[in-house]
């Protein structure tokens, strides 16, 4: 994954105004964007996702424009190819698990699913271990299980880069650290780039590649390391060492 | 009594059944303009918003018998869709059943509509962009996330349309009248009976649309519970 990003959006609620002004480039089959809550990483997200509009800029993945203001491009959410793993994960609740995976995967008004559709929604839910739970509604699984739903969801219809928005933190701390590594285990066993959002320094040891420190909506500073743990753990201190003003 | 029921029935069956056939017609109206006009007020980025709302609860609030003279004006035989229909199709909708649907749908809209905006209002919408980034496009992100999460309250805003619409009075009679047998329905019916001082005929009339409403009443909730488990 290549992606260039150069965007600015003013959001006004109430009395407060928050100013995102984030630029940076950064490439690899890794990229975490770390800093405190509040300091636009999720809003970059939704712009690359294309779920916000910037006012300003210009984003590009493995070199298709997403978005250029200047040149009224504007890519519908639909078109971008990137899969997306919510925070609360977002899952279809009058839908089957089955039916949640394939929502991707259906072709037309009704997502109607045709054989080979079918086989992939199977393959994806053995990999996941829900096959048992495949007739289930979401409201049965716990929340690992759920997760693993919204994961598989997102890679089933083999996106360019699938993007994590804080994907661990409604995990109680046992079942997270083994969600983080299993996370990690089947975007690689299906070869998809990663771009992970956090403030939780574990996610960065466990992720590594690309990391990017965001503070009060602007980028602080971008660093590469190895992919994985093997980067992981220097990527870490790295974002432990850095002061954040929100912190002070 | 014995003697007394069919006599008093069987002239109800004609207005009852014609009561049912422009309550359906007018629901099913109000449905999908109701449903149509909710979900474009609940986007947040529609202009305006505020001031359609209001627009669309209007005849919530106008007297039934100034949405029959806006009709009229709009579709009498001088007006302007009135013309308009009578010159493309040859048809015109005063004094017809067609037209008290029309009337009874009008004043059963806005029931339907707010429900439905506060319905849609009500969906995560993550969903609906989990959908988009899935590939969806926007009808389908309606029909397969939006309008299955918003079933029960769209639901419940036609039911309470239904019932309205069987109880329309002014609109109806401003621009149907009360023709026997033609566009008289159960409520103007008692009007009449009332006046001509028919008065078994009326009380009779009264407990057929008291039991009907009830009937109603009990049926859509008992069909919003079992519809919604959890």
């Amino acid at each position: 994954m290549a992606l260039n990003l150069d965007i600015q959006k003013a959001l006004r609620s109430g009395t407060q105004e928050f100013r995102l002004d984030a630029s940076f480039s950064a490439e690899g089959r890794s990229i975490v964007l770390f800093g405190p809550s509040g300091s636009g990483k999720t809003l970059t997200l939704r712009a690359l996702a294309g779920h916000l509009s910037p006012d300003a800029g210009r984003m590009e993945l493995d070199g298709r424009t997403l978005f250029d203001a200047a040149h009224g491009v504007n890519l519908p959410a639909r078109e971008r190819g990137v899969g997306l793993v919510f925070q609360d994960y977002a899952l279809f609740p009058h839908l089957s698990v089955a039916r949640n995976v394939g929502f991707g995967l259906g072709a037309g008004l009704f997502g109607r699913l045709d054989a080979a559709a079918r086989r992939r929604v199977a393959e994806l839910l053995d990999l996941g271990g829900l096959t048992e739970l495949a007739s289930a509604r979401p409201d049965r699984l716990s929340g690992g299980q759920r997760q693993r739903v919204a994961l598989l969801r997102a890679l089933a219809s083999r996106p360019r880069a699938l993007l994590l928005d804080e994907p661990f933190s409604a995990l109680d701390p046992l079942l997270r650290a083994r969600m983080r590594r299993e996370v990690r285990a089947m975007c690689q066993a299906l070869g998809t780039p990663t771009l992970l959002i956090t403030h939780d320094p574990d996610d960065v040891a466990e992720f590594g590649g690309t990391v990017v420190l965001y503070d009060q909506g602007r980028v602080r500073r971008v660093e590469a390391f190895a992919d994985g743990p093997e980067g992981g753990i220097g990527a870490r201190d790295l974002v432990l060492g850095e002061r954040f003003a929100v912190y002070a | 009594m014995q003697s007394l029921l069919p006599e008093l029935l069987i002239p109800a069956l004609v207005p009852l059944g014609l009561t049912l056939k422009v309550a359906l017609t007018a629901t099913l109206g109000a449905f999908l303009a109701g449903v149509g006009a909710g979900w474009a007020l609940s986007r947040r980025g529609l202009p305006g918003r505020e001031v359609l709302d209001a627009l669309c609860t209007l005849p919530l609030v106008l007297p039934p018998t100034v949405i029959g003279y806006y009709l009229l004006v709009l579709f009498g035989r001088r007006g302007v869709l009135g013309q308009w229909l009578q010159q493309t199709f040859g048809v015109s909708l005063i004094f017809t059943w067609q037209g008290a649907a029309l009337a009874a749908s009008v004043v059963a809209f806005p029931l339907v509509c707010k429900a439905a905006r506060t319905a849609f209002e009500g969906v995560d919408q993550n969903l609906e962009h989990a959908a988009r980034s899935l590939g969806a496009g926007e009808l389908r992100v309606f029909l397969a996330v939006s309008l299955p999460l918003a079933w029960r309250g769209v639901l419940g805003g036609t039911m309470l349309a239904l019932a309205r619409a069987m109880g329309e009075f002014g609109a109806t009679l401003m621009i149907a009248g009360s023709l026997p047998g033609r566009t008289q329905t159960l409520s103007l019916a008692v009007y009449e009976a009332v006046q001509a001082g028919r008065d078994s005929e009326a009380a009779f009339l009264v407990l057929l649309v008291s039991l009907l409403c009830v009937t109603l009443l009990l049926a859509s909730g008992r069909f919003l519970k079992t519809s919604c488990p959890a």
